[in-house]
């Protein structure tokens, strides 16, 4: 039988002040690219023209890109898609221009077109996607976009406050809101393009990170019944180390999925397959220190009836090893591979 | 055997037929456009029941709103209620595999054709407002006799004749009498009025003739309150649909008609495409109800040798015929040089009705076969890959046991195709990556389970009640984490379109099915294993 991590007993919590900078330079930098670079909205977002193409000669970008301005569309992006014969124009919507919408979009259509003619020449490309959008379009979406993220906190919440408490709906809400904020600088860092499948990608970050919180919780929850001397601070510690195998292995196998969709699946998935990859490592980051330190500060902050985390923090914290096991502890259990409590 | 197991190895046995029921390939009745005659027939092909995504099979996708550009229309979701029977009517006669047409909300009109190869052929099948009217040209020169008052209205709003008054020689093309009258108009004002400097008459009463480069200033110029207040009552203007050259530069007509249609095309009935044998132009004949033909033979009776503008949505088409007599049910539309599949195309818009109010496009979106086809063989390499990982960790990490867990996965994959196919959802790109990724999640419970058997063994439990007890303590677990994922996945269900939709789909099938599978499926599986080996000490996990 391998066993990974089968006896670990690392102090986790400790080192959660070092897990907030960590996170906080995280955030900072996000922050900065946020605020100078901004996010990449697709054209789903922002209304506009979206054509991708696929040469079937060589064809140097900048030919395609002289075209395109001699076309009269100055705005428009060109970028590789994939490989070096395929390319994909953007020409995003001004926001200034609002009168005739679906004129100018369609006119684009036929603009791009007519400088893919040019350029590349007329039949010696293939067309693979268009999509125009009008800006109507693109700001219901970004609504609806914020509203999902918003709606499953709110649902997320609720859940775990009627499976859980309240105490534990916040902390799991903390540490996803968390990774939207981590993933979202992510994005903006890498300059990945945000689609309805990119949004759908943090959504469903937000799902599995939830997932890998909830998982601790349950163990957390079902430790506070176990062991009754046991303090937050332990308990919180003795969880993530009995999940701790279980983690390994479904992030294993996640990362696993998630790589092959990256390297093998396409230029479309690409985006979709990058903020997973982060979001799972995020994720986890996330469950172990965020949620938990964040469970621990709210039950100091608003003890609870069965309130074990006050007595946790600060100097004051027992010295005595909690090896031993509380008599209440039914006799099948063994002593629990509790962590070194906090100096 | 153990009747427990025998009655999970029956619901095991049960779902793996039904699943695999669900995913026969079976005979679908599908329109194609038939290659010798060019009509649609109905043809039955064998494929597998998942229905693709457009960005898997290539397509178009469109979302339509009420076009308010030119007015606002008071009750949106009637307008587009109507429209949709009429968008329903053409497209199935135009013919693709699968139609998808619905309204979205209250005011928008999704439209969906998969594998469509001609989009901008869909489109114009779609938008078209194919409103057909019949009207008598200005045969008084109403219109003539206001262009003074008009020119002069421009003239007080300060507008200039824009480039090179009328070239005498042009003037000239059209013989003396234009010239003439041009001058005289001219005249009334002493200066040459801005618009009539650009009008030349043509041939038939209520006809004028623009040239090419100067319409859209013309048609700016017409649409000028101050010009519109100066209109005859009654009297209408009307644009060719098509350049026209006389000599060597191109001219567009415009017409002055009578602002009463004497039928419209809600009376009619039938509209064929065909060539002209005499002329090789195309044309499309098309009768007329019984009403419409009554109503239709006394207005003409009235109009004997006056000409008839046929007006297809605001656009006269070609040059109005004269009427020599009475006409009955049948009459034909002109299309000149235009090819026989646009006179098809207009004729099958004509049999479907006109739209209530026009349509704009505000989503627009399609994807070419080709890339469809490369989006699927990726995914499925991916997944394939994805797969195949997920064995070696599993197998490798709890050896036996691990094994069991792929003998579920790969009924969790059945299961989960099946639900795809037995609930009509549609697999789309996003829906592919979210299958592929839900195989790395869906090992997640049997990951927590074994997790927890090895934990009751360290305790010291035997065998059986360490499996028994693991499957027990890892249920809270599960389903909380579980539940969570779901109600995600179905607010992205709830918020999302298209794509997303299919992805959340995807997701929630996914979840139930490895509920099955890693659960169920799995603990039959031990139960089996420990009931062939009771003396086995030791479990390979």
């Amino acid at each position: 039988m391998i066993r990974l991590f089968a006896n670990a007993s690392y102090d986790f919590i400790k080192w959660r002040r070092w897990a907030f900078s960590l996170t906080g330079a995280i955030m900072l930098v996000g922050a900065i690219f946020l605020a100078t670079r901004g996010l990449n909205y697709s054209i789903e977002f922002t209304g506009g023209t979206l054509m991708q193409f696929e040469a079937h000669k060589k064809v140097p970008m900048s030919d395609i890109r002289t075209a395109l301005d001699n076309a009269g569309l100055n705005g428009a992006e060109i970028q590789t898609f994939g490989s070096d014969t395929s390319f994909v124009v953007r020409a995003r919507l001004a926001h200034s221009a609002g009168t005739t919408e679906q004129t100018s979009t369609e006119a684009v259509v036929t603009a791009i077109r007519q400088a893919l003619d040019q350029s590349v020449g007329a039949g010696q490309y293939t067309v693979g996607i268009t999509e125009a959008v009008g800006p109507k379009v693109g700001r219901e979406l970004q609504g609806k976009a914020l509203m999902a993220i918003l709606l499953s906190f709110i649902v997320t919440l609720i859940y775990l406050a009627v499976r859980f408490e309240w105490r534990f709906g916040l902390a799991a809400v903390v540490a996803t809101a968390h990774d939207v904020v981590a993933t979202v600088a992510f994005i903006s860092v890498m300059h990945l393009e945000v689609s309805l499948i990119v949004v759908g990608a943090v959504l469903t970050v937000v799902g599995y990170s939830l997932n890998d919180t909830i998982i601790i919780f349950d163990r957390v929850r079902e430790n506070l019944r176990k062991f009754r001397r046991q303090n937050l601070y332990e308990i919180l510690n003795l969880s993530i180390n009995e999940t701790l195998p279980r983690s390994v292995l479904t992030h294993g196998t996640t990362i696993a999925t998630t790589l092959a969709l990256l390297l093998l699946a396409g230029e479309v998935i690409r985006p979709f397959a990058w903020v997973m990859s982060f979001g799972i490592f995020t994720g986890t980051f996330s469950s172990i220190y965020i949620a938990a330190p964040v469970l621990l500060w709210i039950e100091k902050r608003w003890p609870g009836e069965d309130a074990r985390g006050a007595r946790t923090l600060g100097a004051r914290a027992p010295a005595t090893p909690a090896i031993s096991a509380p008599p209440a502890t039914p006799p099948s259990a063994p002593s629990p591979r509790a962590p070194q409590p906090a100096r | 055997m153990d009747k427990r197991i025998r009655n999970r190895l029956i619901t095991i046995g049960v779902l793996i037929a039904g699943s695999v029921a669900s995913l026969v390939p079976r005979n679908t009745r599908q329109r194609v456009v038939d290659q010798t005659t060019g009509r649609m027939k109905d043809t039955t092909i064998r494929r597998l029941p998942i229905n693709l995504g457009l960005d898997l099979q290539g397509g178009i996708h469109l979302a339509l709103e009420v076009d308010q550009s030119k007015g606002p229309i008071p009750d949106c979701a009637d307008a587009i209620q109507r429209a949709e029977r009429v968008v329903r009517t053409r497209i199935d006669e135009f013919g693709t595999t699968e139609p998808v047409v619905q309204i979205q909300g209250r005011c928008r009109l999704i439209v969906e054709l998969a594998g469509e190869k001609d989009p901008a052929r869909a489109k114009s099948v779609i938008q078209r407002t194919a409103f057909l009217e019949f009207r008598i040209t200005d045969m008084k020169n109403l219109f003539k006799d206001a262009l003074p008052q008009m020119d002069a209205a421009l003239r007080r709003a300060g507008v200039k004749a824009r480039g090179a008054a009328a070239p005498s020689a042009v003037a000239q093309l059209f013989g003396g009498d234009t010239t003439k009258a041009a001058r005289d108009s001219a005249a009334d004002a002493n200066t040459p009025g801005v618009l009539s400097s650009l009008l030349f008459q043509g041939q038939l009463p209520g006809e004028y003739l623009v040239p090419e480069e100067q319409w859209p200033l013309v048609d700016s110029l017409v649409q000028r309150p101050d010009v519109k207040a100066a209109m005859p009552r009654g009297i209408e203007l009307r644009w060719g649909a098509q350049a026209e050259s006389r000599g060597a530069r191109a001219y567009r007509a415009l017409y002055a008609v009578e602002s009463k249609p004497i039928i419209t095309g809600e009376e009619l009935v039938k509209a064929v495409a065909r060539r002209d044998p005499v002329t090789n132009q195309s044309i499309v004949p098309f009768q007329l109800s019984h009403r419409g033909a009554r109503k239709f033979s006394d207005e003409t009776a009235r109009h004997i040798n006056d000409y008839m503008a046929i007006i297809l949505d605001g656009r006269v088409q070609g040059q109005p015929p004269v009427i020599r007599g009475q006409i009955g049910a049948n009459g034909q539309i002109e299309l000149g040089n235009k090819s026989l599949q646009e006179a098809s195309d207009l004729a099958l818009v004509l049999r479907a009705g006109a739209l209530p109010a026009p349509l704009s496009i505000v989503e627009e979106r399609t994807i070419g076969p080709s890339l469809g086809a490369d989006s699927i063989k990726d995914g499925v390499t991916a997944g394939v890959v994805g797969v195949l990982l997920v064995i070696v960790i599993m197998v490798g990490y709890y050896k036996l046991s691990g094994a069991l867990a792929v003998a579920a996965l790969t009924l969790y994959c059945l299961f989960t195709l099946a639900g795809l196919a037995a609930f009509g959802f549609t697999l789309t790109l996003p829906g592919m990556a979210g299958f592929v990724l839900s195989i790395g999640i869906a090992v997640d419970a049997n990951v927590l389970i074994f997790e927890r058997i090895r934990e009751e063994l360290v305790h010291g439990k035997s065998l059986r009640l360490a499996v028994d007890d693991g499957f027990l303590h890892a249920m809270n677990a599960i389903v909380d984490s579980n539940v969570s994922t779901v109600l995600t996945a179905l607010i992205l269900y709830a918020v999302g379109t298209g794509p997303v939709q299919g992805f959340a789909i995807t997701l929630i099938i996914g979840i139930a099915a490895s509920m099955v599978s890693a659960i169920f499926v799995v603990k039959t599986l031990f139960l089996m294993w420990l009931n062939r080996r009771p003396d086995m000490v030791t479990l390979s996990i």
